[in-house]
């Protein structure tokens, strides 16, 4: 009795707050040591950017959060349960955007549930809701080679959306996408993260796109790969992209993060 | 002068009079295949003189090779021969491409078979084919067995090849994807490295099939003189060389046409984006 009580309490402890957990994880590729005892945990509902100079094993950290890479030591738990592969509960967002060339943005938005046995005609319904959310509609029968880059990664976002995964792990999502469409992405994910109420794990090596789209920043420090320092940038995000960009606590918080960074780049 | 008139035409100058030269470009512009007729025309154009010149008392004129050709047809000599060249084509084709396609995928998806059947089809590739092809009639006599053979034997390495290089090139990051979606390993190689591989498979089933061609005219020259093979050693014994060409030039266009109708084949249903194109 007293211990089912006690595990309720434990369980809406990590509903509340940490929805992904990583514990110790090392990770070594032979002789490299790409992530050193790395511990954090990433809030539900919020997003949370994993910064860094390039060889920081920030993008190998991620994929070793969505299954797709083992750790050589450590666990990473997501709503409570340890991760052994990728799982329903989390999606991911191709630096390379890893649309297929063969198939229409209809069908590559629904790839998520179509490999999940959904009916066409269900997955039809809610891949057009979120063609429609990232902007895309009267694109549905092109396929990838007929868009731009950063049309193709809104297939790669609406994709991750359309599976209803309670985490979205984004791997430099807008690094091949040139800087006007990027600023207009970021714009749009930010209003993506308000509407879709998901947790959200961004990792990039720009601090000013880390600092416009972040409640939270893990600065990671290269070779090995370990957190050097977390920051809560304070900016009120209700006011216009314009004006975020202009706003103090913003400009502030770009410094202080290249000061932070700077010694790491010869 | 004429080209440069061609070009204003092109941006829309209607009022212009019109000449020749610029209807014959607009017709071109909006008909492309007039291109390959074009092409075609030059050739047997070319063709034609050099047999009437004549280059070689052994070099007959494109019309007269059109003539036996007809000829040929019509007595029923040249259906007769494809019935026979056609068996073992099809049949050693048929074993190649399925065989091929299936041995290459799984080199490619596991390296124990990689392992075991890589080098097998390294040295096949390597070796000189034709220089094999008699062996077979040692072996397996002068029937349809050797003869299949010999076209197996020409055109299984490269579809093999290819397809495991196919396999092994698959853009990584589309298996990570569907791995990210937990798409099983069949619905991976059902649904993401056959598709992405499918183009260079079938580049390599197209070079198998040419060389199946080669397989079965070696066979039909070396070891059994039978089908349209035995029809141009005949014919070129007799110096009837119209008709021997005839022979050689129809075996020529059944390859291309085969060759085309499998591009088709391959845009039309497994890679819709290329139509577009």
């Amino acid at each position: 009795m007293q211990q089912a009580a006690r595990s309720t309490i434990k369980a809406a402890a990590t509903n509340d707050e940490a929805i992904v957990q990583v514990r110790g994880i090392d990770k070594t590729y032979g002789d490299i040591e790409a992530l050193r005892n790395v511990d954090l945990e990433f809030s539900r509902g919020k997003l949370t950017t994993l910064l860094g100079p390039s060889g920081c094993g920030k993008t190998t950290l991620l994929k070793i959060i969505a299954g797709l890479v083992p750790a050589t030591a450590g666990e990473i738990r997501v709503n409570g349960r340890v991760v052994t592969g990728p799982g329903p509960e989390r999606a991911f967002v191709f630096q390379d955007f890893a649309l297929m060339p063969w198939a229409t943005v209809m069908r590559n938005v629904a790839f998520g549930l179509e490999l999940r046995g959904v009916n066409a005609a269900e997955r039809k319904r809610i891949a057009t809701h979120y063609i429609e959310e990232v902007g895309l509609v009267g694109f549905e029968d092109k396929y990838p080679h007929e868009l731009s880059g950063g049309m193709r990664q809104r297939v790669g976002i609406a994709r991750a959306f359309s599976v209803n995964a309670d985490v979205l792990l984004l791997d430099e999502p807008f690094s091949a996408v040139d800087e006007q469409n990027r600023r207009k992405f970021q714009e749009d994910l930010l209003r993506l993260v308000d509407l879709e109420k998901k947790t959200f794990i961004f990792v990039t090596h720009s601090i000013e796109e880390a600092v416009y789209v972040s409640d939270r920043i893990v600065l990671l420090s290269p070779r090995p790969g370990r957190i050097s320092q977390i920051i809560d940038p304070k900016i009120d995000r209700s006011a216009s992209p314009d004006d975020i960009r202009r706003d103090p606590g913003y400009l502030n918080t770009v410094e202080e993060i290249w000061d932070g960074l700077r010694h790491y780049v010869d | 002068m004429s080209s440069s008139l061609k070009l204003i035409d092109v941006t829309g100058a209607d009022k212009a009079p019109v000449n020749i030269g610029q209807a014959l470009g607009r017709l071109f512009e909006k008909v492309p295949a007039l291109w390959t007729l074009a092409s075609l025309a030059l050739l047997f154009g070319a063709w034609e003189i050099a047999g009437l010149v004549p280059i070689s008392i052994a070099f007959p004129t494109f019309t007269s090779t059109v003539a036996a050709f007809v000829e040929m047809v019509l007595d029923g000599t040249m259906g007769h021969a494809y019935f026979l060249t056609l068996q073992p084509l099809l049949l050693g084709v048929a074993v190649s491409a399925v065989l091929g396609i299936v041995l290459g995928i799984l080199m490619g998806l596991s390296l124990k078979a990689e392992w075991l059947l890589a080098p097998v089809f390294i040295v096949l590739q390597a070796a000189p084919m034709a220089a094999l092809v008699p062996l077979v009639t040692f072996i397996y006599g002068i029937g349809l067995t050797a003869k299949t053979l010999a076209v197996i034997m020409l055109a299984l390495p490269v579809i093999v090849l290819n397809s495991y290089k196919a396999v092994r090139h698959v853009n990584p990051s589309l298996v990570a994807m569907c791995r990210s979606f937990q798409g099983t390993r069949l619905q991976q190689i059902m649904k993401i490295i056959i598709p992405d591989a499918s183009p260079v498979i079938f580049a390599g089933l197209r070079l198998g099939i040419a060389a199946g061609f080669i397989g079965v005219m070696l066979a039909e020259l070396l070891i059994t003189p039978t089908g349209v093979g035995d029809l141009i050693t005949y014919h070129r014994s007799i110096a009837n060389y119209a008709h021997m060409y005839a022979a050689v030039a129809s075996i020529i266009v059944v390859s291309t046409v085969t060759l085309a109708a499998l591009q088709w084949f391959e845009i039309r249903f497994l890679r819709p984006e290329k139509r577009k194109r």
